[in-house]
Parts: C-alpha cells; structure tokens; sequence
C-alpha cells in the first residue's frame, strides 16, 4: 500500500527590531540572564504593553511578501496558560484577527513548480528562557526572562507540503524571503527562526487527512528533513503493522535520528483566548500597506528571473548569485562596470565564493570590491593578462585588497603579446626540445600541448595563449 | 476648624501663605491617623517618615517662595492597588503581602511632580473585588458614622480615610462602582472619570475594559482639582484617551441654566429606598430652582448591567490574576512537591474566597465551549448598554440617579451570598460599562444618620459638566460640611 | 429563584476542571459550595439569554481608539537585583522554581 505524507509548518522567526514586543528593553543582550527586563516584560502587577510600531511593519511587509492579505482591522489577543517562563500567566499573540492570511510561496520542487498556501501570519511575544541541569535528585529549574517579549513573527502554513524535501525547500524559500526583507536573522542553529511540523499520512488518493503528529526540535534545515523523514517512515511502519496513530507532541532527538514521543501529562489545552483589552485594534488603511509596498525590496523570485532576462544568465547562475540579496547586489555592482556577464558570473561562482567560503567570510565583507573585480575581468578582456594569470592575481587581490592594475604592475604579470619576444621563446624551446619537435614532424602533432607548455613556464604563464598557438604551429611547419 | 477637616483648596492657600506649614498639617493628620485608624481600619501601611520627609521636602519649596502647585504639601491616601515605587503595594491581598514595586504608577508620579505627601495606602476589597472592604485579606474597614457597618467598596478605606478625616482627599479605582459606591455610603465626594482619561499605568489590574482612577474628596472643587493633576493621556497605556485637557475647575460656579437632566425610570423601581428617592427629589428640586430641567427616560437594558459586569470583569480578572503565581514575585506556599502544587498551593492559599470565586467564573465563561454563550454575549449586551446612553445623551446633557438604594449595610450582612454582594452595584456598574464619567456627592443622611449619595452621569468626557451641576448642587447644600 | 432552592448550572467535575485550569487547589469541602455560588451566578447570568444580540457587535474597547504604537527605541532595563527584588526564590540572578519536566 502507499502512503502520501502531509506536511503543515508552523514557523517562529524572531523580528530584528532593537527594543521588544511590548517594552522598551533591548533585544540585544549581554549573556547576563535577567539583564533585559523591566516591570512591562517582566509582567509585574499594574504594567501595560504598548506595541512596537516597527514589529507589526515587520510583519505586515513579510506577509506582503508571502502574497497575504493584511487584515485591515487586526487586534491582539491573550492566550492563557501557566508555565514559569510565562510571566503574566498569558501571551499576548494573535487569534482571530490576525495580521494577515492567505497568502501563498511558489517553490520549485524537482523541476516542478508548486504552490504552498500560507494560512496566516500573526505576531506575538517569546516566552522567557528555562534552564535544567540533567541530574535526578536535581529539583529545581532555573528562569531567565531576558527573551520574554522579543517579537516573534508566527507563520502558518497550509498542510500543502507532501515531502520531507518539499518542507526542507519550503523553510528554505522563507528564510531567503525574511533576510531579503532583512526582518529576521533567520539562524535556525540559534533559535531566531524555529519551525514545528503537524505531520500525517494517508494513502495516496484519499482525501480525508490522517491523524497528525507535533514534530519539534528541529534546529536546523537539514534536521527538519531527517525529522520529517523519520517521522514519516515512522507513522507508514506503525500503519503497516495494524497499528494506529495518535495525536501527541514528538520531540526529534537528533544524536539518535529518531522522534519521541513526549509522552507527558500535557492536560488538554484550554487557552481561553479573548481580545487583549490593553491593546487597541492595529488599524491598517490601504495607504500605509501601499508605503510599505513601496520599500519592499525585490524578492529573490523577482531577481532571479530578472537576471536571467536581463544578464542573460543560465537559471542556475540566476539561482546561486540571487541566494542572497547581498550577493546578488555584488553582482550587480559589477554588472555596471563589466558587461560580460556570464564571464563576471563564472568568476563570482567560482573564485570568488570559493574564497568566501574557504575564509568562511560574508559577501557583506568581501576584501574584493565589485570595482577592482570587474577591473580585473576588463584585463582579461582586453588581453593584458591572461585568464591563468588572473588567478593569480585574483588571489593576491583577496588576499590585499590592492587593484588588479597594481598587482599586474608589481609583479610584471602583463601578458606578453609581442610577436618577436614570443618568438624568441619558442626558438628557445625547439633548440632545448629536439626530441619533441622530431615526434610532431612524425605526425605525433599532439605533443604541441607540450612545447605550449614549456613556452609557457619559460615567459611564467604571460605569453598570450592565442598569439603563442599559432606562432608555434607556423614555426613547427617552418621546421621542416 | 482643625486643619484635618478642610479641603485642598483651603489647605492650599495656607501653605502658599505660610499660615501652616506641610511638616505641621502632615503630623496632624498622622496623629489623626494614630488617634482614629484603630477603629476604623482605613489604612493598610501608613509612611511616617517618608510622609514627614515629603512634607519637609514641600516646605522647602513653598519657603524659597516657587510658584507652588495646588498638591504641593497636602496630604493625600493613596488606595493599596496602586504602584507606588519602593513602598509596599498590596491589594489587601496574602499573594502580594510582600510585594514592593519598583516603579510609579502614572498618576503617583503626576501626583510626586506635584510635591504632594503620602500618607498611606488604603484598604480594599482583595484586588478591587467587592462591594463592602470586607474581602480586604487585611482587615475590614468600618464605616465612620456607624462603625457597625461597612464603608462601601472597594475603595472603603480610601473613602472612610478621608470621612474620617485621616486624610484630606484620596485617589481609589473604579471598576463597577468602587470609588463611587463607598463614597455615597461615607459621606463625600467620588468621581468616576471617562475610561482613558487617566492612566491605568501602574495600577493593578482588576478588570482592564472597566478599571479606572479617581479621586475621593471632601467637596468638589477638589476632585476638581486633583483631576487636574491626574488626568492626562500616557504612552504607557494604549488605552489612553489623546484628547487635550480642559481646566475641570473651568465652569466650577457658572449657572447651569438650561441644561437638560434625566431621571431613568430603571433607577427608580420599587426596590428604592424612601429615603433614597426624597433624597433624589430633593436634588431634583434645587437643580431645577438653579434653572435645569428635569425628564423620566429609560435606559431599558439596566437590568442586564450587572449579569454583563459580572461576565467581562471575571473574565479579564481571571486573565489579569494569572501572574500571581508564586515565581517572580509574592506569595510562593512552603508546601509543594513539584511545579503544579506549587501554583495551586501559592494561589490557594494567596487568594481570598471572593478572588477564588471571580477567578473561577471567569475562567469558566473563558473556557472551550463557552466563550460564544458568555463573554461574547456579554460583549454585545455591552454595545447595547452603551447604545441606550448614546441615545439619552443626544438630547439630555446629564442623568440624575442615586448611587446607592440604600444607605451602608452592616458588617457581615451580605458576606454569605455572593450575587446579593453583587446587587450592591447596581446604580454604578452601567457607567463602567458605558466608559462614562460619573460622580457621587453627598444627598442627604437616612433617618438613622447614615450618607446617602446621588450620582450625576454624562456623555465621555463631560467631566466639566459633571463637576459644574454637582458644585451647583453642593452649594446649596451642607451634607458635605458634616462630620462622623 | 430562591436562595435555598439547588442549581446544578455547573457540575462538580466542571468545578475540577475549573480549578485546575485556574491552578487554584481546592479542598473537597469546598467544592459543593462552589459549584453552589457559580450556579446561582450562573443562573443570574441566565437573563442575557433574554436578548436578542443575532446583530449586535461586541464591544472590546471602549473608545475608539487605534494604532497606538511605540517607536522601536531600546531604553534602560532594570537591574537584575532589581528585578529579582521580590522573587520568593532565586539563585545568583535567576529565579528559581520546581523542577519543570521537559
């Protein structure tokens, strides 16, 4: 028999605003636990929250880029429940009303294009921190609320996905969208973007969906596909086996590559959500919706196809250089001075990220700026150094930051393309290799390769390649 | 007359002339308070030195001749349920027994900018719920003219602070009746203000839609004027009302010619006490003599107000009441095992029975399956509650009801059964619902010589109405001047 | 309906659940009269039913009131002795509670 799985994610990104939700304190602190709070976070008797303008523009402008519909008249609501990392007992979130929904994330998935719907995008405050020390005759746990009130950012998914890869490719079009829009930073390793997963199967052509398991502790992409490929295989076997699935909460432990069940007394919840009454109603006109439209940067979908149209670029070129919108600037920053752009783009896939990456440095801090690259590229072009030597110079670029000019310059690396002076070169080498030039006269004319070489090594890599290949050819046949 | 038995105003222009000085009228009141608050039970924490160290801190200014400010020296009780930034805050609760804020509310800081002292924080009914201050988890407080029955509540101590005179004026909270409904049965002045126009900032949630600060004062110029002080929009609280301050005092003594009053039948069914409804017609017909004009009008869903209350409070209390719960701060319970005795041990034993009871209902019209029958409805009836004032304030200008049907009941009477409690409310909870502002004034004393109190209610923000017809009425009266 | 008159609005078990979703420990005794008190209020409450809302929007807030927001500015936090001032148990600058099982 065969199974379809069924895959929604509820998605948690933390928003880089500088203050919280609901207080002034600052999101940036220090690893002192309890340093960051205040009476409003803390949720002592008698504060109020006030919203942080610059959280809900958060929100609004991911749900613009998600294809939502911002809800006009959104408000805030409490969900009541009690755990110690909850100061007020409630979290402020959204419920009915939220900031947006209905929108939806086009993903290319082997090949094929498909369209995950999004249910809805709601903001809400983070709880605070829980710490435990993993002794039994431990009773005790320990409470910093130095994240209690970040801005969290909640994304719902519809139970579109019907792959561990397609979930994986999902979370990944997300984060690219958030860190193009520059509202979350997006670090699942570090919890600013956390994602859970109701996962069930049924068999391929059914309609009604099955049982569904909480998948959590997902903490990375690659996590989140083992998990949900576990979790999969895992309800498929209990299925084929006559058994049957039950609703729970299973926490993915990674060192053993499993899921497992919580299993704990969870009472069933009963959050008892109503309108915040300390909060008023977010009020969105179509004016403000049509500002913030306005600074939505281009998306990396957008990009990607303008640059294959308009650079002339294969798609997965478009693909890696629109991976991040910082890369993507790069290359354009290039573009302007240098319009051979498949050329600029092999350079920047392959010398130039391959750096980044063996240094483990960001593009934001490339020693190589876009000017002294396309400088370089238009050495090249111009056949003042060849695309050999360029690596050379590529490297030392990096590693200097000095100008092409200059480095070519210092170190006498301008190609030679003077006639005589290769010739001269070549002479040396045919006097210096008789053997090989008696073989190419006996017809072994592959051995060409060769002597290029040596005349190469003889000028140190600067004799043009194109002037050296047919001068040698012609000395060869004079040779006779 | 002694010092203690005047008002701001009077007191005022004793400092600024330097006829007293702070420290003198702050030690009469605190030797006032060591002389009469044994039996009467109206301050939960008094300050002493802090009060004197204010007081002298206000002489000082008042000596280097600034222009002082109306509060600067006066003394003033402050009800236990509002932050007041190093002095214990209580609520008259066990749970938060201990609790020392670390911040201000907004109108104590309004009231520091001032220079004014602090004498104390008052006793309450547990969390502002109640209608007697015998829910205080403290102690009850006494009625000063009858120390047999109760002062009202939940502002009971801040209202028989100031009728006993321990105090010159005080700031309760209202959030069904609670400074209005103790202040009838004390014999002075309570005024409910629009919901918005002050800061909730600081003072401890009861019910978030409904609570509201307020003065309780000897006449009305000085609700007057301490609205004056602590009125005002706050970043604090997005509830907050932007609108622009009006001087209160402004229309304080300006004829009330003209405007029109209505008398709403609801409040004067066939529970009315007589001496109530006299008292009332009494009122009506010294307004009238001072050219207002009088109508019957219905306000038809009165009847549903306290069934609405009682929803939407407890649901938001239920909700506002979850932090105490034993980790950050207050009452945490000796006896526990693991996490879940630990909450259910600190709040059972933190929270008093009528807290418990409000928390339960709450939760319980909050929870799965009941929202829509409950707290939904009650939001609707809320909308026509507030609809029947909208159409009444287009043609009248105020309404004339009374505050209390009764004058104060005894200690103990009413404890056993929690809905007749509730029924105590029944004048006050309409203007919480609506977000109006009301006042009581004294209208007159029971044969038994117990206050009796009318209430004159108006559109949002008609506080300067409000305070204009009741002044006109004081004037013509002298329930205010009488003392236990 | 009278005072001594019994109202079974709400159950006993209803009381529990109650109870334990306001983590509010209650002792058996207690528990009939409870379920008394919240019937009769229940009861009282009963009237809204009285009312036809079918078109009536709820009211949340009182004024009409929207967009009330802070600008995203990070202001001073309080001090960690501060904050933990009134913590009935703490250790170092974390509050301490029971064990919570994860």
């Amino acid at each position: 028999m065969t199974y379809e799985p069924v895959i929604g994610l509820e998605i948690h990104a933390q928003l880089t605003t500088q203050s919280k939700m609901f207080c002034g304190c600052s999101t940036k602190f220090e690893q002192a636990p309890n340093s960051s709070i205040c009476p409003v976070c803390l949720g002592l008797p008698g504060v109020l929250p006030v919203v942080n303008k610059k959280a809900v523009e958060y929100g609004m402008l991911t749900a613009l880029a998600l294809n939502c519909r911002i809800v006009p008249h959104n408000i805030f609501a409490r969900k009541n429940y009690f755990y110690p990392d909850l100061p007020k007992g409630y979290q402020v979130s959204q419920y009915e009303q939220p900031l947006a929904q209905k929108g939806f994330v086009q993903l290319e998935i082997n090949g094929r294009s498909q369209r995950i719907g999004i249910n809805r995008v709601h903001l809400e405050e983070d709880a605070g921190k829980l710490l435990h020390q993993n002794s039994k005759d431990n009773k005790v746990s320990w409470v910093d609320f130095n994240r209690t009130g970040i801005p969290l950012m909640e994304i719902v998914s519809e139970p579109d996905i019907f792959s561990a890869e397609a979930a994986k490719a999902f979370m990944v079009k997300l984060r690219d969208i958030m860190a193009y829009i520059g509202v979350c930073d997006c670090n699942m390793e570090e919890g600013s973007l956390r994602c859970d997963a109701n996962v069930s199967i049924r068999r391929v052509g059914e309609k009604e969906l099955g049982v569904k398991a909480e998948v959590k502790n997902m903490n990375s992409f690659r996590f989140l596909q083992r998990a949900l490929e576990y979790e999969i295989e895992r309800q498929v076997a209990e299925l084929e086996a006559g058994g049957r699935i039950i609703q729970e909460t299973r926490l993915w432990d990674e060192a053993k590559g499993i899921t497992v069940s919580m299993r704990s007394k969870e009472e069933a919840h009963d959050y008892r959500y109503f309108p915040e009454p300390d909060l008023v109603p977010v009020m969105v006109e179509e004016g403000w919706v049509e500002r913030l439209s306005k600074t939505l940067p281009e998306l990396p979908d957008e990009k990607r196809t303008r640059f294959i149209s308009q650079y002339q670029l294969p798609a997965y070129d478009a693909g890696v250089l629109t991976s991040s919108r910082e890369l993507a600037d790069y290359f354009e920053n290039c573009a302007k001075l240098f319009a051979e752009y498949k050329m600029l783009s092999n350079w920047i896939m392959g010398e130039l990220l391959r750096e980044l990456k063996q240094q483990g440095v960001d593009i934001k801090r490339c020693p190589v700026n876009p000017e002294n690259l396309a400088n370089m590229l238009k050495l090249i072009q111009q056949g003042v150094i060849s695309g050999k030597i360029a690596k050379q110079v590529f490297e030392e670029m990096y590693r200097t930051g000095a100008t092409a000019q200059d480095i070519v310059k210092a170190k006498g690396l301008e190609q030679i393309t003077d006639t005589q002076q290769i010739l001269s070169i070549i002479d040396q080498v045919i006097q210096q290799n008789p053997d090989s030039v008696a073989a190419y006269k006996a017809g072994k004319t592959r051995i060409i390769g060769f002597l290029i070489g040596q005349v190469m090594q003889l000028s140190r890599g600067k004799a043009n390649p194109q002037v050296l290949n047919k001068l040698l050819a012609d000395r060869l046949k004079d040779q006779k | 007359m002694e010092l203690y038995q005047q008002t701001i105003h009077q007191l005022h222009s004793l400092l600024k002339s330097k006829k007293i000085s702070s420290v003198e009228l702050t030690k009469a009141f605190l030797q006032r308070i060591s002389e009469q608050d044994s039996r009467i039970g109206a301050y939960i924490s008094v300050t002493g030195d802090t009060a004197l160290h204010q007081a002298a801190q206000a002489d000082k200014l008042i000596a280097h001749g600034n222009d002082i400010s109306i509060l600067t020296g006066i003394p003033l009780a402050i009800k236990d349920n509002m932050c007041t930034k190093g002095l214990k805050t209580t609520c008259a609760s066990r749970i938060l027994g201990d609790f020392t804020p670390p911040y201000d509310a907004t109108a104590i800081e309004k009231l520091k900018q001032q220079h004014y002292v602090l004498l104390g924080k008052t006793n309450m009914d547990e969390f502002a719920m109640g209608s007697s201050t015998e829910n205080s988890g403290v102690r009850p407080t006494h009625n000063p003219w009858d120390l047999n029955r109760v002062p009202g509540g939940s502002s009971g101590g801040s209202a028989a602070a100031v009728a006993s005179q321990q105090a010159v004026a005080a700031l309760g909270s209202d959030t069904g009746g609670s400074i209005r409904q103790p202040a009838a049965c004390c014999g002075v002045v309570g005024l409910k203000p629009t919901y918005g126009l002050i800061s909730r900032y600081g003072l401890v949630a009861f019910a978030s839609s409904l609570d509201q600060i307020g003065p309780i004062t000897r006449d009305v110029r000085d609700a007057a004027l301490l609205l004056n002080v602590i009125a005002g929009h706050d970043h604090r609280d997005s509830t907050s009302a932007p609108q622009s301050l009006p001087d209160f005092t402004a229309k304080l003594g300006k004829p009330i010619e003209g405007l029109k009053i209505g008398l709403p039948r609801e409040y004067f069914s066939a529970g009315l006490g007589q001496e109530v409804a006299a008292g009332i017609d009494n009122a009506r017909n010294i307004l009238e003599k001072l050219g207002a004009s009088f109508a019957e009008v219905s306000l038809p869903h009165t009847e549903y107000g306290i069934a609405t209350y009682y929803i939407l409070a407890t649901a938001e209390a239920s909700s506002n009441l979850a932090r105490y719960d034993g980790v950050k701060y207050g009452y945490r319970h000796q006896d526990y095992d693991n996490l879940l005795q630990m909450y259910e041990n600190s709040r059972a034993a933190g929270f008093g029975d009528e807290v418990k009871r409000r928390i339960m209902l709450g939760t319980y019209v909050l929870s799965s399956g009941y929202y829509d029958a409950y707290y939904l409805k009650a939001q609707k009836v809320r909308s026509l509650i507030i609809r029947d004032f909208e159409e009444l304030f287009a043609e009248y200008d105020l309404l004339l009801t009374p505050t209390i049907p009764a004058p104060a009941f005894k200690l103990g009477e009413r404890t056993a059964d929690p809905l007749t409690m509730y029924l105590s409310d029944i004048f006050t909870i309409s203007a919480n619902l609506a977000g109006l502002p009301a006042i009581s004034v004294p209208s007159g004393f029971s044969s038994s010589k117990l206050p009796l109190g009318l209430q004159l209610m108006g559109p949002p923000f008609s506080e300067t109405k409000i305070l204009q017809v009741a002044h006109a009425f004081e004037q013509e009266t002298d329930y205010h001047l009488q003392h236990p | 309906m009278s005072q001594e008159e019994k109202s079974n609005k709400i159950s006993i078990e209803e009381v529990d659940y109650i109870a334990r979703l306001s983590r509010l420990k209650m002792k058996p005794a207690d528990k009939p009269v409870m379920q008394q008190q919240l019937s009769r209020i229940l009861d009282y409450i009963e009237k809204l039913n009285k009312l036809d809302t079918e078109n009536v929007a709820p009211t949340t807030h009182i004024l009409p009131l929207g967009n009330v927001f802070r600008e995203d500015e990070a202001k001073a936090s309080l001090s960690p002795e501060a904050a933990l001032e009134n913590a009935p148990d703490k250790e170092g600058s974390f509050f301490r509670v029971p064990r919570v099982i994860e």
